[in-house]
This record gives C-alpha cells, structure tokens and sequence, in this order.
C-alpha cells in the first residue's frame, strides 16, 4: 500500500493530508501560515504524518498547491488551488459541476465537466470582499470571535442587507445599522448574504455546485445562503478546508505533471 | 524577452527621435504637435510639424515602474483613479517636472504648439489633451469619430475625411505653411510602408516556434507607434523582418520548446511586461499575437487618396468596431496564428481596450471552442494588479489547456 500527501500552502492557513492508495484520508492537519510559509508547510505536514502514524519515508509522493506552493521545497511537484480544488471535488462528486472555493483571501469559481476536466476558472477581483476575509472584518465590528459569525446569525429574525461593495464601506454601512438598533445577528447575517451576492456573481451558477475551502467548513450559513439563492442544493464533500491539499495528494497518486520547464517534450 | 540583434538599432532609433523632438521644442526649429497615437500624424508630418506621442510617453512611465508615484498628483487635481492611468501618470510626471525623456537630454516633455486627437480610441485622450492645451493655451483640436462600426460604410468615412479637412486651417496656422498634396501623399505612403513591414514582422509569428512574442513585440513597435510616417520607421522595420526571418528559418523560438500559444487581448501591463514574459516562458507558453501589436497596422492607407484613407484606417481599427465585428476579428488572428487559447486583459482604467465587460470572453469561447481568461490589471496603475493571483491565474490556464491536450500531442 502506497501513502500520497497533499499541502495546500494558504494566505491564513496551511493544510496538509495523507491519504492511501485508494484515495482515504489517514490523516490531516491545518497550522496558521504566519510569515514563515516553509516553516507553516513543514509543520502541517509532520502534523499530518504523525496524525497517519507513517514517516516521510512512507509516502510516496508529495505534491504543494496554494498561493504558496513554491514555498513548499519538499514537494515533488506542484498544482495550483484551481486544479486542485477541482480535482478534489471531482472526486467526491460526479461532474459536470461548478466548484465555488471560498478561501481567506481569495475566492475561485471553477467549472468542470462530466470527466472532471476544467473548461474555465473565475477569480475574485484583487479585492477583499467575496472573501473570507469580508467575514473577519465583520466579526471584528460586531465585537464577535469570528467562530462565533456562524451560530449569531443563525438567531437573525430580521433580514437586513449590506449593499456596499467594498468591504470597507460595509464595515461602515454596519455601523450605521447598529447605530440605527439593529441586532448583531441581523448583522451577521446580512454579512453572509452580502458575501454570497458576490460569489454568485463571478459565473453562471447552473447545475450541480460544489462549495470547498475554509470557509465553508466554518460557516454552514454559507452553504445554505448559497443554496438558496440559486433554487439548488450546494454539496458541501468531506473535509473541504482541506480539499485543497487532497487534491494536491490525488495529483501526486495520479501522476500528475506540474506546468513547466520541466514538463517533458 | 527575446534577445534580438535590432535592439541596438531601435534603442538608437528611438533615442534620435526623441532627441530630434527636444530640440524642436527647446530651439523652436520646428512646430511641435501632439498627436493621439492612432490620430491623424500623416497630416502632421506633411506640415512639417515634429510630433510627439504622450501615449508613448506614458508607457515609458508604465515600464519605469514610476506611473504609481506620479498618478496621486493628478488624482489631487480632481482626476479620478478611474480614469486612464496614462493620463494621470502623464499628468502628474509633467506636474512632477520629471520624465524618463531626460535619459535622452530632454530638460522635460516637449512642449506642444498644438495638440490632435483622434476619439476613435476613447474620450480620455480628449480630456488627457485638453489639460495641456489649457496648461499651455495652446488648440486642442481632433476627430470626433463614430464607434460600434459594425461595416466601414463610405458615409462613415466621408465623416471623417471632413472633419480631417476641418484640421487643416488651425494646423496650418500654427504650422506656418500650407498642405502641400505631394507631401500628404507621401508621408502617406511611408506610413502604408511602415504598417505594411509592422505587419510582417507580427506575421512571422505565425511561424511554430513562433521566433517574437507579444511581449517583445511591445517595445518593438516602437517606431510603428512614434515614426509612422517617417522613412527612419520603414529602414527599422525592413531589419527587424530580416532578423525575424532569419530567426523563423532556423525554428529559432522566442519561447524555448514552445507547447501552447495564445492570444493577448487588450492593453499589455506595463510595470509587469519583463515578469510576465518570463512566467509564461517558464510555462513554456509564447503569447504569439495580440490586438494591442496589430492595432498599428493600418492597410487602407493609400497615398492616391490620402485624407479618405486616412479616415477609413482610423475607422477599420479593431478599438472602433461593433462586439460582432470584433469577434470576428480574434477568431480570424486565432485561426490565422494557431493559438491555443486565448487571454483577456480587463484593464481597470481602461475601460474601451477592455473586452472583458461584455460578455465576449464567454461568447468567444463558446464560437472557437478554446478557452479564454480574463486576467485584472492595468496599463500603468500597478495597485489594480496582483502578481501573486495573475500567476495562479496564468499558471491554472495553463495547466489547463496541458490537461486538456491528447497524450503524445505537441507538448
């Protein structure tokens, strides 16, 4: 039995993961990346190996993705957060589809077909609003831990809206509304509606929607905000702050070939 | 970038050119006209008037990497951060008082008699020009053209032959001397010569391994965008297809072991042209054409109608053309060039060499069956930009178009 590992090298977080032969998770680990992005993917991979009791020696291969998959020297080779998130769920979820990954600080719309095949990708503008980062600043106006956005909405009674566009703006447009009395959780929840207009609105949101990245593993709201806008169920697979970093071990399972010089001719 | 032999005469070349306009400016030895870079500089040349291109100007100070530091003072003067960034980066450089013209000897940017727009392109020009013209109380004067042309009928072209006419008292005037005919018709002519070459040039690109990419080709049209109109364009032009040639015979490739080839469009990012040459090099990927290169190719100049064909190349260019029109026009340069895909720059001031906006990414696709992707960023503003999302973003594309190619297919 062969061990493949994956490391998603992320702008907040690193994630790693160890899965067999067969594609099952033995273990996974997420650290803050911090400054230190090398240091970040050493330790979430050791965390991840100790999690799967096997040594480095023991796997196979492993292969980096995320913004900082450069950083990760010891990978074999690399695939970026697109391929990888799109790969990760192609294998959980039967495609065509459309693979929404909500991260930290960026937020990507990836469209696969029946084969799991990308045909095209969307990125959030450079711009923090649609992204995880939206959700933190809000948190830090409502006074509330950012753990904690997800359970104050699920109290709103109230639906309220944020109409700004910047995430900047919305901080003030939500003090406007506490000034006006309006309740901490209106306020979240209008935050997640506000995050979601701004997803929906990078692709065509048709047909099977799969939502991976961290934020949608902290933040149910989300996926069910999502569904609703679009009249469909979003399918939420298994581990997706981590899919990331799964897809990434299924490209050093499947043999991948990273783009590059080193591609052979 | 591709290393070519050429460098050293289009560095020289350029070099004369700018000094040859300082010292009209400076000594007053002949008038000095600024023209928008796709306006009327036959007309110019022919009045004897030395012109100057603040376009290019501005992406001097896109490349420099100084825009950024230049633009806050043309903000400060109520020019909006929406607006294009080569007017406030210009702007604010001359507010500045510094250029990169003084690698040159230029004490600043040659101050203009006279300044002549073409509105083909957007309304920024008319509004770039109409700050220096009040600056320096000098005519702003230009063609005010029809856009969205879907076919160049004769009417649209009658239009603009007269407003071209209604140039030429003011010119005249400030020029000091008549229109002589002969010299219309021949300052014309070099102009054909010199597209004529441009295109060529472009042209061996269509060449697997292409031997010049978009990137290169940037700084190469050169004197395509500052010398139309002047033999010193054509003599550069009949050397670099020679090189190109030369380099296209022996399968000499600007992009080592060449495996995908794509299609640029829109304006190129100045501040990254190095950096983003060198990733989709190390993607093994060459960026074989591009709208923004072509736009200098102007095949309906004829020097036995001048100031016809003048209006009628003004209006042909891809920038005045109706979204069908446009279509058409990639899918005959994908087609025409073999690329793979092709890559949309939205760029954020810049909104008319932004074809992100409207929905033809997508509709492109879907008519050629190759995919696109839509890249932010901005001609000069390098705060619209992102280095580290614009490589996950080429990289992802690439990784895609590798993925979706059979096993065993050039690669």
């Amino acid at each position: 039995m062969k061990r493949y590992a994956g490391v998603d090298s992320g702008s907040w977080n690193t994630k790693a993961i160890v899965i067999d032969d067969d594609a099952r998770v033995l273990a996974r680990a997420v650290v803050r990346s911090g400054a230190d992005l090398a240091a970040a993917a050493e330790s979430a991979f050791a965390l991840a190996l100790e999690g799967s009791g096997f040594h480095r020696a023991d796997v196979e291969a492993v292969w980096a993705t995320g913004f900082g998959r450069q950083s990760v020297a010891f990978a074999d080779g690399s695939r970026t957060e697109l391929d990888c998130h799109g790969r990760g769920a192609a294998f959980y979820v039967q495609g065509p589809m459309l693979v929404i990954d909500i991260g930290g600080q960026d937020a990507k719309v990836i469209r696969l077909d029946a084969n799991g095949q990308r045909l095209a990708h969307r990125m959030n503008r450079k711009c923090a609003a649609g992204t995880g980062s939206f959700l933190d600043e809000i948190a830090l106006r409502l006074g509330v831990e950012i753990d904690r956005l997800d359970a104050l909405a699920a109290q709103s009674t109230e639906p309220l809206e944020l109409s700004s566009f910047c995430t900047v703006f919305a901080g003030t447009e939500l003090l406007t509304l506490i000034r006006a009395g309006k309740r901490p959780a209106d306020l979240a929840m209008a935050a997640y509606r506000s995050l979601v207009k701004r997803v929906v609105a990078m692709d065509v949101l048709q047909g099977r929607v799969v939502a991976t990245g961290g934020v949608v593993a902290y933040h149910p709201t989300m996926a069910r905000l999502l569904g609703q806008e679009m009249h469909a169920d979003v399918l939420v697979p298994p581990h997706p702050q981590e899919m990331g970093a799964f897809g990434a071990a299924l490209a050093a399972r499947e043999g991948a070939v990273s783009v590059g010089p080193e591609v052979p001719a | 970038m591709t290393t070519l032999k050429s460098a050293a005469t289009l560095k020289e070349t350029m070099g004369r050119y700018y000094r040859a306009i300082g010292q009209a400016a400076e000594r007053r030895t002949a008038p000095v006209a600024w023209c928008s870079s796709v306006g009327p500089v036959e007309l110019l040349r022919a009045l004897g008037f030395q012109v100057f291109f603040p376009e290019n100007h501005a992406a001097m100070l896109g490349t420099a990497r100084s825009a950024n530091r230049y633009m806050p003072l043309a903000h400060a003067q109520g020019y909006s951060q929406d607006v294009c960034s080569y007017l406030t980066s210009d702007v604010g450089a001359y507010l500045a008082g510094e250029t990169p013209l003084s690698a040159f000897g230029l004490g600043g940017i040659p101050r203009a008699d006279v300044l002549v727009f073409n509105n083909n392109q957007c309304r920024d020009v008319h509004d770039w020009f109409e700050w220096y013209g009040r600056t320096w109380n000098v005519p702003v004067i230009g063609v005010r053209s029809p856009r969205g042309i879907d076919r160049v009928r004769d009417d649209d072209v009658d239009g603009v032959a007269i407003q071209l006419e209604r140039l030429l008292p003011t010119l005249e005037s400030v020029a000091g001397s008549r229109l002589d005919a002969g010299r219309l018709a021949e300052s014309v002519r070099v102009s054909r010569e010199c597209s004529d070459l441009w295109e060529a040039c472009l042209r061996t690109a269509t060449h697997v391994p292409a031997p010049l990419t978009f990137f290169d080709g940037t700084i190469h049209m050169g004197p395509a965008v500052v010398l139309r109109g002047a033999p010193e364009a054509c003599d550069y032009y009949r050397a670099l297809l020679a090189e190109l040639e030369e380099r296209r015979q022996a399968d000499d490739a600007a992009v080592p072991r060449e495996a995908f080839r794509l299609y640029w469009e829109g304006m190129p990012v100045w501040g990254r042209l190095r950096a983003l040459s060198s990733l989709f090099t190390e993607f093994r990927t060459a960026v074989v054409a591009s709208t923004y290169c072509n736009s200098w190719i102007f095949s309906a100049l004829d020097p036995a109608n001048p100031l016809r064909s003048m209006a009628r190349a003004s209006l042909e260019l891809f920038i005045v053309r109706s979204e069908e029109a446009k279509e058409a026009y990639i899918e005959r340069m994908v087609t025409l060039y073999g690329a793979d895909g092709i890559v949309f720059h939205d760029c954020r001031t810049c909104p008319n060499n932004s074809n992100t906006r409207y929905g033809m990414p997508r509709r492109i696709s879907e008519r050629l069956g190759i995919p696109t992707l839509s890249l932010d960023g901005d001609v000069n503003d390098l705060r619209c930009f992102s280095d580290e999302q614009a490589r996950t973003n080429i990289e992802g594309f690439v990784e895609q178009l590798a993925d979706a190619r059979p096993v065993g297919a050039r690669a």
